[in-house]
């Protein structure tokens, strides 16, 4: 295993209540080498938090417990700031949503990419900018030689997100955190950055971790599923069979309101009403006792509302979900 | 009469002005022709920079058209006085954080329009707001709250409420479901598709969500650089796209499916959408299209009916 989590607790501190926030429950999960593992959640579902805990860049305000963190080798839970300076971006790297943001608006692409590559190799100037150029155009940007004279403004959104990856990629990571990395992209975009995370993923064995709203991004590249909800893992396992036969209400809702009849197995007519989830997902301060999903579940009974739901496995297909009346076999019309 | 809009020959161009040069003409809308119906919904689809923005503010008359035509309900837009046109066309907006005023209770939101383009009296707009706010699913006790109490989802119905009030007959939606989480997304299609048949409303949704506009659209329209690609009722677009612009569109998207399978997009069609400052010569996919012949970067091919569906292709 290249990242293994066992019960992972995230607090923060805050002026408003007494008590800390709870904003990640007892996560536990696991990436191997070349996998690439698909996160799904919705807002508050603490899926960009998790991915700062990993790169270490959570503020002082918080508070990181776990049974096990363990990256490389390393132990994530006792990194002193030096020691993560070695791992952030070497080791693990991450890309963001926004691509236009993450790059210095004030600093060509050559600057900044020769800056990353050199903080962390021993190498040239010189040598530097010609393994920009071989990265460029790894990443698929046109006339790479040009293109490291622009400024981030001169890049659409598809070259910024290009010129991301290709820094990220650029120290030979073992790990690529992409958080929502084609939100902010145009369709058909989306699916060239996509296929290129996806290559990338092959060719050099790299472990992604890709964070995403959007079933339909992670059905067709993750093998492999993790839904969150409310700081809590509620169902994860190959994404196949996740998808198929979803065991956790939650997933099963999330599924059944993504209209569109290009869905397989689960064809919505037009125009008519999708099954929609009442509700919205639960703040921080106001997280229900027992089930996370409970408030707004269709199976709930009084046992969802006791105390905490813990994880339950079903084999063969190695599925781990959280709830006591799990979904079995429902065919979805 | 069936049409409730009809749209003409409709072109916006905007000059963009630089200090001791040339000007340039941004060619946002070419030629757009369509007609919308009533009870119908009419899908926009596009990537950025292809004009659909462009459209929704020139129907809702926030960007005056450069030359072309639009008809409501049979009369020419430039023949309404404003308050009657208002009161019929409406737009919801993509972001609901940024589209309501911070500082103004949800009650006032919803009675605005009704305080500025009628002359109802207050009691009277206190009961439509209230029976509005209870349409689109908000609460009573919610009236005296200010938007930043409100969830995304609240806030979009908010804004619809908004649009609803001086009962309009089209209603524009500009990505209305975009920034919202998909369990919220499937309460507020749900609730469109309910008020489009209670008040027999027309809507042009744009979505850059293939999904959405699959599900709510009766029609239609597909836009590149500013010109109509195709243009036909949801099952021939989606089922039997004809021009290759569109088939990409569609085999971009990304489809919720079991048998874990990427396809293929053909290699030329990489890249990205050309700047409308400088667009090419002839058809304006040309340079990605997988089918190009030289006649393609000749001439601009026209919008012509095959199969069921208008589509400009020399080669669909």
């Amino acid at each position: 295993m290249l990242l293994e989590v066992e019960n992972l607790n995230i607090h923060f501190k805050s002026d408003k209540s007494k008590n800390p926030i709870h904003a990640v429950r007892d996560l536990s999960f696991s990436v191997k080498q070349g996998e690439m593992l698909g996160v799904v959640g919705e807002s508050g579902s603490g899926k960009s938090i998790t991915n700062l805990a990993l790169m270490g860049l959570l503020p002082d305000s918080s508070l990181v417990t776990a049974k096990k963190a363990e990256f490389n080798g390393h132990n994530l839970l006792n990194l002193k700031d030096k020691q993560w300076q070695k791992i952030r971006g070497r080791e693990v790297a991450m890309i963001f949503q926004d691509p236009m943001t993450a790059l210095n608006p004030f600093l060509s692409v050559q600057f900044q990419m020769v800056e990353t590559i050199r903080a962390h190799m021993d190498i040239s100037k010189k040598d530097a900018i010609d393994k920009s150029i071989e990265l460029l155009s790894l990443v698929g940007i046109p006339s790479p030689k040009d293109r490291l004279k622009a400024y981030p403004f001169e890049l659409s959104g598809g070259m910024a997100q290009r010129v991301m990856i290709a820094m990220a990629i650029s120290t030979n990571p073992k790990l690529l955190i992409a958080d929502e990395p084609t939100t902010a992209l145009d369709v058909t975009i989306q699916k060239q950055i996509l296929d290129l995370i996806k290559m990338l993923q092959e060719r050099q064995n790299l472990a992604v971790v890709l964070v995403t709203h959007d079933l339909g991004v992670v059905s067709q590249y993750s093998e492999r599923l993790q839904v969150m909800y409310a700081g809590e893992v509620v169902e994860s396992g190959s994404t196949k069979d996740l998808i198929a036969h979803p065991e956790h209400p939650y997933t099963h809702a999330l599924l059944g309101s993504r209209p569109g009849a290009l869905v397989d197995n689960l064809r919505r007519e037009p125009k008519t009403l999708l099954p929609s989830i009442p509700g919205i997902v639960p703040s921080f301060n106001e997280r229900p006792i027992g089930c996370q999903f409970n408030p707004r579940c269709e199976f709930v009974t009084n046992e969802c509302q006791r105390s905490p739901i813990p994880i339950f496995e079903s084999e063969p297909a190695h599925r781990e979900y959280r709830c006591i009346h799990p979904i079995e076999h429902v065919v979805i019309r | 009469m069936n049409n409730i809009l009809e749209v003409k020959n409709l072109n916006k161009v905007f000059e963009i002005k630089k200090f001791l040069k040339k000007s340039l003409s941004l060619k946002a809308l070419s030629d757009v022709n369509f007609t919308l119906g009533q009870n119908v919904t009419l899908g926009i689809v596009g990537e950025s920079g292809c004009g659909k923005s462009t459209l929704a503010k020139v129907l809702t008359q926030l960007e005056i058209e450069t030359s072309g035509e639009i008809e409501l309900l049979g009369k020419k837009y430039k023949d309404y006085k404003p308050r009657e046109f208002h009161s019929l066309i409406q737009m919801v907006f993509q972001d609901p954080y940024q589209s309501l005023n911070p500082r103004k209770k949800a009650f006032d939101i919803i009675a605005d329009p009704l305080r500025i383009n009628t002359d109802k009296s207050e009691e009277e707009i206190r009961e439509l707001v209230y029976s509005m706010m209870k349409k689109v699913g908000l609460r009573a006790e919610f009236a005296q709250r200010y938007p930043h109490h409100f969830s995304g989802g609240q806030r979009q119905r908010l804004g619809i409420a908004r649009a609803l009030m001086l009962r309009p007959r089209v209603l524009i939606l500009d990505e209305p479901v975009s920034a919202l989480d998909v369990s919220i997304q499937a309460q507020v299609l749900n609730l469109l598709l309910e008020l489009q048949k209670e008040f027999s409303l027309s809507y042009i949704f744009i979505s850059h969500d293939l999904s959405v506009i699959q599900h709510i659209s009766d029609k239609i329209l597909v836009m590149y650089l500013g010109r109509i690609v195709e243009y036909g009722p949801r099952d021939e677009i989606f089922l039997n796209p004809k021009h290759p612009y569109t088939k990409i569109l569609l085999e971009s998207a990304p489809v919720l499916t079991t048998s874990k399978q990427i396809k293929e997009i053909p290699e030329s069609a990489k890249g990205e959408i050309p700047s409308a400052l400088y667009l090419p010569k002839g058809c304006a996919f040309s340079p990605r299209c997988p089918m190009v012949t030289p006649e393609c970067m000749q001439s601009i091919p026209e919008l012509l009916n095959k199969d069921n569906r208008l589509v400009a292709c020399f080669n669909a």
